[in-house]
């Protein structure tokens, strides 16, 4: 989330769109009905279904899974056409006078500079044109015909009322009428906010689909403010946390970035980072990479990491393609894995097209799961019936079950999708000899040193100088890790500015990551946690939950990255010239010397409104970017692309180029997706407010509210196929098959789409063939291999199925 | 009012069930009505947060015993933090039954192994399992670890070994693991932020 | 503890009256339909608060789960779908469960002594330990609410969480519910919450919004905002105008004079047994009959 969960209370209009924030996120939904009651907010919900959202929305309007894109295309086409869009902002604080390169164009559905054989891009055109003084140009009349408004004016003016219509399914009147309720924020004084989460992010095109969303809201003049941005609802409790940490595969913790292959030499993969500004003046804070890596390094290798030896860069992997489970999977499906750890993650049920899992986790040599429960991966090998009908007997793998901890059996931090790192206390002692999952790494990790220590064996350099000095090694403290990953002096600080000044003594835990050095004095794990556990203590148990400014900050509960702020962009809140773009939400302002408030103020302090900062710090331009420069995979604005199974077999706008040019498809997934002939019903699946993903189903509690698997079809499409509340039915897709419980409602309806009538068939995801609630399906047998071109997340939302009463 | 025969046979039922029992001197001795005891009065609390969504709610959990050397501690109560700025003392249903996940009769309490080609689970101590665990990966680095790639250039990778990471274990966990993880060059590595 | 029974304004069948000295605040739950989102919260901290749980069932085609209140579910989520205009789908859901009369059906009809009880904060409680299993409050009730255990032959409802608020908190239901559908307070309060949202809905275009908070039974100290509240039935069922039931008026008024003596001295026989011997053999019959009635 830019902003965070209290703040939606300040909303004058919400739009939940590509999420279902009631019930996947019921408590953070409150602030909607407080917006609501209080703040005579508007709530608008966008969703192939009407969800408990739609329940208590003010407008409900339906579209068809995988077009948000088209929709919100058509928002964008008619705040420019209506010329409602806060024009200081835009010109201000958005790339919209940027003159962009030469090149570029898009046709027919691609960008310039595709290549068909790679499915790739060469962005080398999606650029700004860069001036003699080594400067992005800009127009700040905004009529080059080359300067990024005008471009953006010509490519959403295919997305007219009649052509969301036709795509999306929407009736025309509810898209214009949602049109004026976003339209009524392009004033200063009042905001939308956006709420989405895997309803965006589960597409072909979820990226982008987000970003089309950020588009909107920069035109609005609502990126910053309290009671706008774009708001990540996001999932799991500390899908956050882990993300900041770097667990995935292609990061380090901070959203540091591994180097790749090309990238040996260390210089130049920091100087590739540490992004110059574009234009004058402009922070670009990346420009502290170094300090950050470094200081990461030293971490994590201690005394090993020196000048000298480049802070041991060598020793870091060096990508030769980005590893996301789906590609892992594929290459353990052709037998390319020997190993798998599983650590309270079950992929079996968590990534698509269950058969192919099944197949790859049988060709594993050895998988090791450390999970609180009996998860369906652990037992992937164990046959339970038409649930998971596999031999034993055939199944070489050799698993490893190793219980660990659940949240009320250890201390330590969570990072909420408000940023905040809150501190957890033990309750109780675990079940049987369950450990926490940390003491769990350190008794392999142990274990693997001793061996490389005794026997020697493959580069054991990085493993036997990782730094392990924990005062109990084989059960690192919460609180020991904490301290870690904020980092620390390792010498003595001395002030840059007075030599005779010492900022920080030598072992001293670090206030925040603008002390960190690139010299090898500081250490520090994860430069954006650092502030979370200083010299003063744990700043994330912080509990006073005071709101002196009354919108909801409460700056002294826990700790928000990156440096307790709490909205992020909020220098943006203010007019260039430092006034609030709307008193009654102000985050921060100017005292005459520097910048504080109800915030921490996201720029740098000491510099007075008026300069030619801008508010964006992270990005070399210092501006939010309507065209996005060459960081996305399938164009620098979004396009609607079809899911890759599509019920109509186009795109209405441009036939020849039907779902994302740019998405990595497998070898074999692309000729085996379904097609409408077979498949004719859109599906998608989804989550309950009952359950959560496939843990309750273990609890008794969750079970009794829904207690077995059920799918759900419009009244029209039953009566069609004869099925009636309750009936057992069959739904299958190219994947495989599943059997459930047929909910028949009015809150699913057909869609008039392209000239077909599309019928969605609703699956909700909560069952397996383990756990306290009735026996079902794993519903990922049904989802297709395929996953959205920038972070490969799967496109889970959008797929084809048949259907029979069974 | 239109009282049928049945219906008169029921309020005289009624009627008499309710004041003749008292007036043919039934005691009324053992009704005296109290609410049954507040359940929470000397209940430990601590303070937690909710490990399901990503809204992170504020918890209190009750547990039994005063954590006396004596006692093991076991949580037998959960609801909403009123302090907490975001939940206020909500929850929602998951987070309402937060009880039941600690004590689900699926919680896994002992190492466990599953040789292949076995139909079933065996009980291992830690220290075979962890054991078990190290010569695994240890044997398939050994064997499959690049440390140069074709070009001759440094990248010290171990490919043949992944690693999925937990989306609700803590920072520090999810810390630890990060480290240790990437130092033995495991690039397959992911969370469930993608899915 | 016999302190608490002293903020007992009635209880089922004993005449001598209850000490009324003592004046405690009336409390009210009220429920906003417009603002719940169906998820659920109530029941499972109801169940968790009251150290119940409901069987794990089926579905039977609807978000409904658990069907219908039960011994164990004391308060259960009912969903309706509904298209008051054309194209225009509201999704109704409503918390049922005891609303917690200020005449209560149930008291009144419940033969077993202090087996219900009123406390002067408006609460309707039942004492298991004195019930009998008769089921008479089930049909005195005008809302359909009290369950029959078939487990140990006593009847539970919902309670409001007297344990809870006899020490000055919440009902469970009330302090979980995400959205502040649920909202817990002195009658006077809530009303006046109730009269806000009343008018917030009318801003939002809901003409009949209003308060139920139906006087048949001396009015309730659980209460709804409705949205279309000159339709309560739409919700689920909700009586537009309930009343105690006939026999049970019959009885506590006028005929009870009558009944005393003659007529009915051999069913009053058989009660005394009845309650003396435990309900074992009669109580099927009886249950049946009163089943019949409904």
């Amino acid at each position: 989330m830019t902003n965070h969960w209290v703040d939606i209370k300040n909303a004058n209009v919400i739009i939940i769109m590509g999420g279902n924030a009631a019930e996947a996120h019921p408590c953070g939904f409150k602030w909607v009905t407080e917006a609501k009651a209080h703040n005579n907010a508007k709530l608008v919900v966008i969703d192939p279904r009407f969800t408990r959202s739609a329940a208590v929305a003010d407008l409900y309007t339906p579209l068809r899974t995988g077009t948000d894109i088209a929709f919100l295309g058509g928002v964008i086409n008619y705040l420019l056409s209506h010329d409602k869009i806060q024009h200081e902002y835009v010109k201000a604080y958005s790339n919209a006078p940027f003159i962009v390169a030469e090149g570029y164009r898009f046709d027919s559905g691609l960008f310039s500079g595709y290549d068909e054989a790679t499915r790739k891009y060469d962005k080398a055109t999606w650029a700004y044109e860069i001036g003699p003084d080594g400067y992005a140009t800009v127009d700040e009349t905004l009529q080059h015909p080359r300067c990024v408004l005008q471009l953006l004016k010509t490519h959403y003016s295919r997305y007219t009322p009649d052509v969301v219509s036709n795509i999306c399914g929407t009736p025309k009147d509810a898209f214009l009428k949602v049109c004026e309720i976003i339209a009524t924020t392009s004033v200063p004084d009042r905001t939308l906010t956006f709420m989405y989460a895997l309803g965006w992010t589960q597409h072909s095109v979820g990226s982008q689909m987000i970003r089309t969303a950020a588009m909107v809201q920069l035109l609005l003049g609502n990126v910053g403010m309290a009671g706008g941005g774009v708001n990540a609802l996001r999932g799991h409790s500390n899908i956050q946390g882990l993300t900041d940490l770097g667990l995935l595969s292609n990061l380090l913790p901070g959203y540091l970035t591994l180097p790749g292959e090309k990238e040996t030499d260390f210089q130049g993969y920091i100087g590739k980072r540490a992004l110059k500004p574009l234009r004058p003046g402009q922070m670009s804070y990346w420009q502290n990479y170094g300090k950050f890596h470094v200081s990461l390094l030293k971490s994590w290798f201690g005394n090993a990491a020196t000048k000298e030896n480049n802070w041991c860069f060598d020793w870091l992997p060096k990508l030769d393609k980005v590893y996301d489970v789906l590609q892992v999977f594929e290459l353990m499906h052709q037998g390319k894995l020997n190993g798998y750890f599983c650590q309270g993650f079950n992929p079996l049920a968590s990534i698509p097209h269950k058969a192919k899992l099944i197949g790859a986790m049988a060709k594993l040599k050895y998988m090791v799961v450390i999970d609180p429960l009996a998860t369906e991966t652990s037992c992937f090998w164990e046959n339970h019936g038409e649930y998971n009908d596999v031999d034993p007997s055939k199944i070489q793998t050799e698993v490893i079950r190793l219980p660990s901890t659940c949240f009320a059996e250890e201390n330590g931090s969570l990072t909420n999708s408000g940023r905040w790192l809150q501190w957890h206390y033990k309750g109780a002692e675990p079940p049987g000899e369950a450990k926490p999952d940390a003491d769990i790494v350190a008794g392999i990790f142990l274990k693997l040193r001793e061996l490389y220590q005794k026997e020697g064996g493959a580069f054991p350099d990085p493993i036997l100088n990782l730094t392990w000095d924990y005062k109990t090694p084989h059960a690192p403290a919460p609180e020991e890790l904490a301290m870690e990953y904020n980092g620390k002096a390792l010498a003595d600080l001395i002030d840059p500015k007075d030599p005779t000044k010492v900022v920080m003594k030598k072992g001293q835990q670090l206030d925040g990551f603008a002390q960190l050095r690139d010299d090898g004095s500081t250490a520090c794990g994860c430069w954006l946690y650092s502030g979370a556990w200083t010299e003063k203590g744990n700043m994330m148990a912080r509990r006073d939950n005071s709101d002196p400014s009354g919108l909801g900050n409460t700056l002294n509960w826990a700790f928000a990255w990156p440096a307790n702020r709490r909205v992020l962009y909020n220098r943006a809140s203010c007019d260039p010239s430092g006034k609030p773009w709307d008193p009654k939400r102000q985050l921060i302002g100017w005292d005459g010397s520097k910048w504080s408030g109800a915030d921490i103020p996201d720029f740098k302090p000491d510099v007075p409104p008026g300069d030619s900062m801008g508010p964006f710090i992270m990005q070399p331009e210092g501006v939010g970017r309507l065209f996005a420069l060459d960081k996305m995979a399938e164009g620098p604005f979004p396009e609607h692309y079809e899911p890759f199974e599509t019920p109509i077999d186009t795109n209405p706008l441009h036939p020849k180029v039907i779902s994302n040019p740019a998405a990595r498809v497998f070898k074999g997934d692309l000729e085996a997706f379904g097609k409408s002939k077979e498949y004719p019903y859109a599906a998608t699946t989804y989550r309950l407010t009952e359950h959560f993903h496939f843990w309750t189903k273990h609890t008794r509690l969750a079970s009794i509210l829904q207690p077995e698997q059920f799918v759900e079809v419009s009244e029209e499409l039953a009566k069609e196929k004869g099925i009636k509340d309750g009936d057992k039915v069959k739904v299958w897709s190219s994947r495989g098959f599943i059997k459930a419980v047929a909910v028949v409602t009015k809150r699913i309806r057909p869609l008039q789409v392209n000239g077909r009538t599309v019928h969605h068939v609703g699956i909700p995801i909560h069952w397996g063939f383990k756990g306290v609630a009735k026996s079902g399906y794993l519903a990922n047998i049904l989802t297709p291999f395929v996953g959205d071109a920038n972070t490969q997340t799967p496109e889970f939302k959008s797929f084809l199925v048949n259907i029979e009463k069974a | 009012m239109q009282v049928t025969r049945r219906q008169f046979f029921k309020f005289c039922a009624t009627g008499l069930g309710g004041s003749s029992v008292a007036m043919l001197g039934f005691s009324p001795d053992n009704a005296l009505a109290e609410v049954r005891e507040f359940k929470l009065t000397r209940s430990t609390e601590t303070r937690n947060t909710c490990p399901y969504c990503s809204v992170s709610c504020g918890l209190i959990m009750h547990s039994l015993g005063d954590k006396a050397k004596n006692v093991e501690a076991s949580i037998f109560h959960i609801e909403g933090d009123p302090d907490h700025p975001v939940n206020r003392g909500t929850l929602c249903p998951k987070g309402a039954g937060l009880v039941d996940f600690i004590h689900s009769p699926n919680r896994l309490k002992y190492p466990e192994y599953r040789a292949p080609g076995s139909k079933e689970w065996q009980r291992i101590s830690w220290d075979d399992a962890f054991s078990r665990v190290a010569r695994l990966m240890k044997d398939d680095r050994d064997k499959n670890f690049i440390a140069k790639n074709a070009d001759g250039a440094t990248v010290n990778r171990w490919l043949s070994t992944g690693f999925l990471a937990a989306s609700a274990s803590s920072n520090e966990s999810g810390y630890i693991t990060h480290k240790a993880i990437r130092s033995t060059g495991v690039l397959a590595f992911d969370n469930q932020a993608r899915v | 503890m016999a302190l608490q029974s002293l903020d007992i304004t009635r209880r089922s069948a004993t005449t001598t009256p209850s000490p009324s000295q003592r004046k405690t605040q009336e409390v009210a739950k009220l429920i906003d339909i417009s603002k719940c989102i169906g998820c659920k919260a109530c029941q499972v901290a109801c169940m968790e608060w009251n150290d119940t749980r409901d069987a794990v069932g089926s579905n039977h085609g609807v978000y409904d789960n658990p069907m219908d209140l039960t011994e164990n579910s004391w308060t259960v989520m009912r969903y309706a779908e509904v298209e008051l205009e054309q194209g225009k789908l509201e999704w109704l859901i409503r918390k049922d469960g005891c609303m917690h009369c200020t005449e209560p059906g149930c008291l009144k009809a419940c033969p077993a002594p202090g087996a219900v009880v009123q406390y002067s904060n408006g609460i309707v409680d039942f004492h298991e330990e004195n019930c009998i299993g008769c089921g008479y409050c089930i049909t005195g009730c005008p809302f359909n609410i009290p369950r029959l255990s078939k487990k140990d032959s006593k009847v539970y409802k919902c309670t409001l969480c007297s344990d809870r608020v006899a020490v000055g908190q919440e009902p469970a239901c009330a302090k979980t519910c995400p959205t502040g559908a649920i909202v817990f307070g002195i009658k006077e309060a809530m009303l006046h919450h109730a009269e806000g949202r009343v008018a917030d809905l009318k801003n939002r275009g809901f003409a009949k919004a209003g308060i139920y908070d139906p006087q048949g039974v001396g009015g309730t100290h659980v209460i709804y905002v409705l949205p279309h509240a000159d339709r309560p039935e739409i919700y689920c069922g909700l009586p537009r105008n309930p009343s105690i039931g006939p026999m049970v008026e019959l009885w506590k008024g006028a005929a009870k004079p009558l009944a005393s003596f003659g007529l009915a001295m051999v069913v009053a026989a058989s009660f005394f047994h009845y309650v003396t011997k435990g309900p074992s053999e009669v109580s099927p019959e009886i249950e049946k009959e009163f089943e019949d009635e409904k």
